[in-house]
């Protein structure tokens, strides 16, 4: 043994008897993913630009022609909830726990005691940061066109809270994927399935106008539910509107996060 | 073992057919600095891994810091570090951040984790912490590791290849910290490495591990002891593979091995065999242009138990040697 070595080793000075406890480590976690986002600019203001375009560039198209039978409302109103829809699904920190795969970091948290669990949380408490900071200069847009809420303030945090809910339930899919292969292209890749989601909907037409096949995937996708619901605070308080979207978010959120959660759990026994 | 920081029963890990660890049992003692040798693929790493909880084993049991690593796993990593082989570091961030956010990792409070700065500050490259991560160098990156494993002061220190692809002189100022780590610090440290003057260097014991499997494990200088026989060391000014013929019976030579212009001729007595070669070499119109003497190194141990060369400690050797030499 060498010299000068003591008796016995150093003992981790009272960390050893510490217990964060899970909002500790929840907190600990979610510091460092804020802490990136600033870093991070790169991903997330795409994600604001592409979808206020097409906002743009659809109302700006579509408005005059668009008069539909069924429309309730102005059309720069129905198409608002598209606008939030596509800025917040897919987004996710999932390309920066590919990165901490890659680079060895997410062992690094491995080796740590902190809560599993909060590993994946800690993410998307960044993810709803950025949607929040996201949806509202969306929602200011629209304002500022010209949509109206007639269900007031409430309706404007309803709606801005079902955007954010949204995006924060469909993370579970990016997720799975980044800690299920630990591939960037396949998280890339997972943008795909967005298409599916988000446009084979009422997105741009109501469900009544609607026909054929897309009529009835539409009537079948989620998606139409929450965009029918958050549309419904632009006409009045409609709380099975309102309750549909709820439950379309909370159904296909709980098959996200299951996978992203078994993925993790998957991750974390065979790193 | 009361005082050990570190036990392995018969623990094993398989990957599908392939058994990359076999029946691992070793115990380290409280402050020792534990040399775990071998060449790439012997399956050091997957070892480490599991002392240090991120992978579980397919049978046998650990124990470190006094936890067993699968039975309670939270308890170990509350009183492990670890700096594995590949440096885990955010580059985007800077050092001082990583430093921050890991020791939260660990509740550590703002004035713990500046006072374990401080404490750590002769690993750390001071001047730098407060740049990003992807402005340093390799061994700057890798001081940084190792600080950050240090940062909650663990007791047990798991270094898997520390110094592999950096070069020399990061080399010998990780072998400096590592030293400062166990003797002013008194911190237990398993050092997995392929270099064989690294873990001859710094190691209280060495383990030689080879093909998933632990082939030897002693104090450096009794294992050269018993291989021992000298080696008589002799550069050639032609290729050496005509020596062999020519050497095999001079008095005093067991064995000799050829490597382009070099030969390494083993012997029992290699004071007294050195002329008798020198003098059958000249007569065999082979020229020397050098010849040496020297005791068994690791990597004559490794051959003897394994009947194999470990191909890196030339490497490092002539690396380290052109280092100096500048």
């Amino acid at each position: 043994m060498s010299s000068e070595v003591p008796a016995r080793g150093v003992p981790a000075r009272g960390v050893a008897d510490r217990d964060r406890g899970f909002w500790g480590d929840l907190a600990a976690v979610a510091n460092r993913s804020l802490q990136q986002l600033p870093r991070d600019l790169a991903s997330i203001i795409p994600a604001l630009f592409v979808p206020v375009f097409f906002y743009v560039v659809t109302i700006g198209a579509l408005s005059g022609i668009a008069n539909f039978s069924a429309l309730e409302i102005d059309y720069k109103a129905f198409q608002l909830p598209v606008a939030i829809i596509t800025t917040v699904t897919g987004l996710s920190r999932a390309a920066a726990l590919v990165t901490d795969i890659k680079d060895g970091y997410f062992d690094r948290l491995l080796l740590t005691p902190v809560n599993r669990v909060s590993l994946l949380l800690g993410l998307m408490v960044a993810d709803l940061t950025v949607f929040l900071a996201l949806c509202i200069p969306v929602v200011g847009m629209g304002l500022i066109v010209g949509v109206s809420f007639p269900t007031g303030i409430l309706g404007v945090l309803i709606f801005i809270a079902m955007g954010t809910l949204w995006g924060l339930m469909y993370t579970g899919f990016p997720y799975a994927i980044a800690l299920r292969t630990g591939n960037p292209t396949a998280v890339n890749n997972s943008f795909l399935l967005f298409f599916p989601f988000v446009f084979l909907t009422t997105a741009w037409l109501p469900q009544e106008n609607l026909s054929g096949w897309l009529s009835t995937i539409a009537t079948w996708n989620p998606v139409s539910y929450i965009l029918e619901g958050m549309r419904s605070l632009f006409v009045d308080w409609d709380g099975v509107a309102i309750g549909k979207g709820l439950a379309a978010i909370l159904g296909v959120g709980l098959v996200a996060q299951i996978f992203a959660f078994m993925a993790l759990r998957r991750r974390v026994q065979n790193p | 073992m009361p005082d050990s920081a570190i036990v392995a029963e018969s623990l094993s890990r398989s990957f599908g057919d392939l058994k990359a660890v076999d029946e691992l049992s070793l115990e380290v003692a409280e402050g020792e600095i534990y040399g775990f040798l071998g060449p790439n693929g012997a399956g050091k790493t997957t070892a480490v891994r599991m002392l240090c909880t991120l992978l579980a084993p397919t049978s046998g049991r650990a124990c470190v810091a006094g936890f067993d690593v699968a039975k309670s796993p939270h308890q170990v990593r509350k009183r492990v570090g670890a700096a594995l082989q590949s440096t885990a570091l955010d580059a985007k961030m800077t050092g001082r951040e990583l430093l921050r956010i890991q020791g939260r990792y660990y509740g550590l409070n703002s004035a713990e984790i500046a006072n374990r700065c401080e404490e750590l500050a002769p690993i750390l490259e001071m001047d730098a912490i407060d740049r990003r991560v992807s402005t340093y160098s390799g061994g700057m990156k890798r001081r940084l590791d190792v600080a950050i494993a240090l940062i909650h002061s663990p007791s047990v220190l798991f270094l898997d290849e520390p110094t592999t692809g950096l070069d020399p002189s990061s080399r010998v100022k990780v072998w400096e910290e590592i030293r400062h780590l166990n003797n002013h610090m008194g911190v237990t440290i398993f050092l997995t490495t392929q270099y064989l003057e690294e873990a001859d260097e710094l190691a209280d014991r060495v383990a030689i591990f080879n093909s998933g499997h632990l082939v030897a494990e002693d104090d450096p200088e009794e294992l050269k002891r018993q291989v021992g026989k000298d080696v008589i060391v002799v550069n050639l000014g032609c290729s050496a593979a005509d020596a062999e013929a020519v050497l095999k019976d001079v008095p005093g030579v067991e064995h000799v091995e050829t490597s382009g212009t070099e030969l390494a001729i083993s012997s029992s007595q290699g004071a007294a065999t050195i002329s008798p070669v020198a003098l059958a070499l000249s007569a065999a119109d082979l020229p020397v242009v050098e010849l040496s003497l020297r005791t068994p190194t690791l990597d004559d141990v490794f051959f003897n138990l394994t009947g194999e060369r470990m191909d890196e400690e030339s490497h490092l050797s002539s690396e380290i040697a052109e280092e100096e030499a500048a």
